[in-house]
């Protein structure tokens, strides 16, 4: 029996990653439009709080060192998936979606402190440029949360068996990237200030 | 997650008929045709607003159309033509023809299709639905900030464009994934890249342009969006915004536009030409090139639309060299549809026509591009009608000759029936004479000092004899594109029966039926040369047309696509209300939509 979605493909590529990548080809384009705004704007605010002032460095290593703890825990999931081992896919597919929404809850923190210290959206360009681009990365890091759970949820019904690491796969894929766009943004943003 | 009513869907043969056969679709021609008669829709829209503009600037100091109306029809003309009429039609094409071409059975994600198909489609009305309010964009296609701002334009205006755009933009970054993937993965046996059509080609750049130029557009847009809407600082000078910072993304998007809009028809002729010269495409492999190397340099030339901004003459010297070296490959091409066409055995059908008025038409668009890039020029002709005379001639002379030789060409294709051909002569003659009759004397005018955007022009400046003849030869374009829907619909009730190669051409898409079954090849062909039609066309019709024993699978129908899409344009729309959480009704409509699609089988 032929089947149309599923025959082989020209490259040997399964289509789905071939696509997502794709996509994430698309991402960088969008995050690099970010970024390079935060990067042109960067010393142009007229008016405080400035960067110097209220981005806490130590705080956002610690988060960054959770979000890339998830990445490893990522890695670990897929290879649960693959060999078929379910008690590895869910520990570890738990482990990266509760590190990815324990970076979140730093980054909402971390919102709520400089709302404190008077720094909104509509404050300056630094405010408007820094919540725009990490709340675009956090929305991307919610996303993965979400799909990650879902995954979890399949898992635990036992719907995500070898067949399925495709779908893993291809979230994990989605989710390094989230975690290298982050290393870019703390690199630019809070280390070199 | 399945109500009944999915499953007995899944269950039931496949209906091929029917509004709700049409709503569930994910066949890639039947999209192909929803694309093509949205956009052909919006032509006409499109076209009637420019008939107001011409209307209003035929005689000088003229009151027909107050200056904000006229603000708003020039807004929504560009608006319309580029992203409701340009990039769909492209789009229909693609759908229709590329999977055809390469011996696939359908594009990667048939839904995905879907759902591009449904948003481009809500979020045209989203755009259009503000002239509903009164209060239609109004601030020029490109929308520059600050003008763009809260400040200078407090209505719904320019709510209605970002929003809408930012929803449009959504479906052809989509598209451009789907069309990448389709054209790399799905391929037949054989088909390989220096194997595959031209227009299939061009589809695989302007695919590529889509989803790089597309999300620099939506950042800006969400820039705006903030600024209006959250009070952001991004286009606020008094803050130390910089509004060259809009212009800057505004056309690192805005030109490699440009060249999705054009590239397409380029592709489009090198298909069409060698069927009617009986000759293959001269020079294939550097045609693939020049496309290429368009699509990337075009990466690099975007500044050229701001030289007036007074970049300074480093950058002046860097974007309009940049910009001159665009000129090679697509001269290249130019000279190799001519050589296509030397000591060929031409036939001089509708189809024909268009491509030669495209090499022709295209080429002075081409020379008056070539003065904008010299930067000392362009400061004497920016924002004059030697600017708009430029970009209709490569627009109009270029994509919309294009899609017309498309039409012609592959129309039997799709519907099974051949466009009259008296009717298409006529057609053709009147809307070259009335597009040169509109656009040329418009190099002039703006060479007089003509400016564009503004509603009137006083009597003094001597420009009254010219515009009168702008606008005759508008009503002239007008006319002849009623005689196309004319024939359109002649072509639907009475039109001769196709056959499945009309035109003897060479493509793959010419082995099947007219109109291809669901499946478009019983089994698929092996292919062993570029213009396998030519080649081994028994062999060919013979995979395509084989009756399949058993029967072949096809992605099942689906309501999750539109529902999605009514979603994610809900979601926008519901900013235009200025409560905060409206948006939250949209996000959760659109969440119902991805979850229930995620957990639906493929395949029924």
């Amino acid at each position: 029996m032929e089947h149309a979605a599923t025959h082989e493909t020209a490259t040997g590529l399964p289509t789905w990653k071939l696509g997502f990548w794709t996509f994430i080809g698309s991402e960088t384009l969008f995050f690099g439009s970010l970024i390079s705004t935060y990067m042109v704007y960067k010393g142009a605010s007229v008016v405080g709080p400035y960067p110097h002032e209220i981005l806490n460095i130590p705080l956002t290593t610690i988060s960054t060192f959770v979000l890339l703890m998830s990445s490893f825990a990522m890695v670990l999931a897929l290879a649960g998936v693959q060999q078929g081992n379910r008690k590895q896919a869910l520990i570890w597919l738990a482990m990266t979606a509760g590190l990815g929404a324990t970076f979140l809850a730093f980054q909402a923190y971390e919102f709520t402190e400089f709302y404190r210290h008077g720094l909104t959206l509509s404050t300056n360009l630094f405010g408007s440029t820094f919540f725009i681009l990490t709340g675009f990365h956090g929305a991307h890091v919610t996303v993965g949360v979400i799909w990650l759970t879902i995954l979890w949820v399949m898992a635990l019904r036992g719907r995500l068996g070898p067949g399925d690491a495709l779908k893993v796969e291809v979230a994990g894929l989605y989710w390094h990237f989230v975690d290298v766009v982050w290393i870019a943004i703390f690199t630019l943003v809070y280390l070199l200030q | 997650m399945a109500t009944a009513e999915t499953t007995a869907l899944r269950t039931a043969p496949a209906h091929r008929s029917g509004l709700w056969s049409w709503i569930t679709t994910v066949d890639h021609k039947r999209i192909g045709i929803l694309y093509g008669a949205t956009s052909l829709f919006f032509l006409l829209v499109g076209g009637l607003e420019a008939l107001l503009i011409r209307l209003q600037l035929a005689v000088p100091d003229n009151d027909l159309i107050g200056p904000e109306l006229y603000n708003q029809l020039f807004t929504m003309h560009g608006t319309t033509m580029v992203f409701l009429v340009g990039m769909p039609i492209a789009v229909a094409f693609f759908n229709y023809i590329v999977p055809l071409q390469i011996g696939a059975r359908d594009v990667a994600f048939p839904r995905l299709n879907a759902l591009s198909y449904w948003i481009f489609l809500f979020g045209a009305l989203l755009m259009n639905s503000s002239f509903l309010f009164g209060a239609a964009p109004n601030a020029g296609w490109f929308g520059y900030a600050p003008l763009t701002g809260e400040q200078y334009s407090p209505g719904l205006n320019i709510d209605f464009w970002v929003l809408g755009l930012q929803v449009l933009g959504v479906a052809s970054i989509m598209g451009g994934i789907n069309f990448i993937t389709t054209i790399i993965n799905l391929r037949a046996p054989g088909m390989r890249l220096m194997r595959m059509p031209l227009f299939t080609w061009m589809a695989l750049v302007v695919s590529f342009l889509l989803i790089t130029a597309l999300p620099v557009f939506a950042v800006a847009l969400f820039f705006l969006t903030f600024d209006r809407f959250w009070g952001t600082k991004f286009f606020v000078t008094s803050a130390g915004g910089d509004p060259i910072l809009w212009q800057h993304l505004f056309w690192l998007f805005g030109h490699p536009e440009v060249y999705i809009l054009i590239l397409p028809a380029f592709g489009i002729i090198s298909d069409v030409l060698p069927a009617f010269t009986r000759k293959p495409l001269f020079g294939y492999a550097i045609m693939v090139y020049s496309g290429i190397l368009i699509g990337f340099i075009g990466w690099g030339v975007w500044a050229h639309h701001m030289f007036a901004t007074g970049l300074g003459p480093v950058a002046d010297a860097f974007f309009a060299a940049a910009t001159m070296i665009i000129a090679i490959p697509t001269g290249v091409k130019i000279f190799n549809w001519l050589a296509t066409m030397w000591g060929g055995s031409l036939r001089f059908d509708t189809p024909m026509l268009f491509c030669i008025a495209l090499v022709g038409m295209f080429t002075i668009g081409g020379i008056s591009g070539v003065h904008h890039a010299t930067a000392p020029a362009n400061l004497q002709q920016t924002d004059t009608y030697y600017v708009v005379a430029h970009f209709h001639y490569v627009l109009v002379g270029g994509l919309i000759m294009g899609v017309f030789a498309g039409l012609y060409f592959w129309l039997p294709k799709v519907t099974g029936r051949m466009l009259d051909e008296r009717l298409g002569k006529l057609h053709f003659w009147l809307t070259v004479i009335g597009v040169n009759l509109t656009f040329f004397p418009m190099h002039f005018a703006g060479l007089l000092g003509m400016p564009r955007r503004i509603f009137t022009y006083s009597s003094e400046l001597n420009l009254g004899s010219i515009n009168m003849v702008i606008t005759i030869g508008g009503i002239i374009t007008a006319i002849a594109t009623m005689i196309f829907v004319y024939n359109l619909w002649r072509s639907l009730r009475h039109g001769a029966p196709a056959g499945d190669n009309p035109w003897n051409a060479h493509t793959l898409e010419w082995a099947t039926t007219s109109p291809p079954p669901e499946y478009n090849f019983g089994r698929i062909p092996e292919i062993r040369s570029r213009e396998p039609m030519w080649d081994h066309p028994e062999e060919m019709i013979a995979a395509a047309q084989h009756v399949p024993e058993k029967p072949i699978h096809m992605p099942s129908p689906s309501y999750w696509p539109i529902f999605t899409a009514f979603g994610i344009t809900l979601t926008a729309a519901l900013f235009l209300t200025k409560i905060w959480w409206t948006p939250l009704l949209g996000l959760l409509w659109t969440a119902v939509g991805v979850v229930n699609w995620a957990f639906e089988p493929l395949e029924r």
